[in-house]
């Protein structure tokens, strides 16, 4: 069988990977992937804690369920703003939109 | 070695791949297709869990929905930044990688001491799981606020999104 090390490992890769995208990606939408790829990778921690520690506690479940009710807030403002943007200042670059910078 | 641990180490490999895939392509609509398949093998590792509803979800919501609005995003903001031309990676891309390496060995380190890391799952009867979600969602006692709060959040997000991207004659020039 698999053992929880195994997804616990691949779920910190896929965290680190997204993580690298936030920081690093200059086009918003792909830094709004790179948020979607960390919020999967706790999506399988939960599940993941859920199936191995304790069947009956269905919380890891509920906060999974959570998780992808935010995304979808998420995504769905995140995009409406780039779109705002685009049409506004026609780009999509997060270091071009430097307004509010101090 | 079991068939399960086969399909495990497919689906990780592929979708780790896929998910470097995503941050680094500098076509955005490469990335948008390499993060469909990195969604899809999380539904896998799901299915592996024995939480079929949530691999059900994951296909409908993330990739039905997110993914498709995010492919949606790239084509209307098409050609500006670094589709052909130009660097995908601000200036800080070293950095981004150290804290990347850095927090993923950390995670790793701070797992790999705890007693329980490599524990086998247990045999139980997963199959009564959707039923009980659906009572915990509804239960006063379980997650009915959260439910509720979540509920609202998507309604908030749904009018801010149709808010913010309203046409506005005055603004356009």
């Amino acid at each position: 069988m698999i053992p929880l090390s195994w997804y616990l490992v691949w779920a910190a890769a896929l965290f680190a990977v997204g993580l690298f995208g936030v920081l690093a990606r200059k086009n918003i939408i792909a830094i709004l992937m790179g948020v979607e790829l960390m919020l999967n990778a706790v999506n399988i921690n939960l599940v993941a804690f859920w199936r191995y520690l304790d069947v009956r506690d269905i919380t890891g479940h509920a906060f999974a369920l959570m998780v992808f009710a935010v995304a979808a807030a998420e995504v769905a403002v995140g995009l409406a703003l780039v779109i705002s943007l685009y049409r506004r200042r026609q780009t999509v670059a997060a270091d071009e939109v430097d307004l509010l910078k101090w | 070695m079991t068939p399960m641990q086969l399909i495990f180490i497919f689906t990780a490999v592929a979708s780790t791949v896929a998910a470097i895939m995503v941050v680094t392509r500098r076509n955005m609509v490469h990335a948008a297709l390499f993060l469909v398949m990195t969604l899809f093998g999380v539904a896998v590792a799901f299915v592996l869990l024995e939480a079929p509803f949530l691999a059900v979800v994951q296909v409908v919501v993330y990739i039905g929905a997110i993914a498709i609005l995010m492919i949606f995003a790239v084509m209307l903001t098409r050609n500006v930044t670094d589709d052909e031309s130009g660097h995908p990676f601000n200036a800080n891309v070293r950095l981004a990688l150290l804290s990347a390496v850095f927090v993923f060995s950390l995670l790793v380190v701070t797992l790999g001491g705890w007693a329980q890391f490599s524990a086998i799952a247990p045999f139980a009867n997963t199959s009564g799981a959707v039923a009980q979600l659906g009572e915990a969602l509804a239960a006063a006692d379980g997650y009915v606020l959260a439910f509720e709060v979540a509920s609202m959040l998507l309604l908030g997000a749904l009018v801010g999104a149709i808010f913010v991207v309203w046409p506005r004659q005055a603004e356009n020039d």
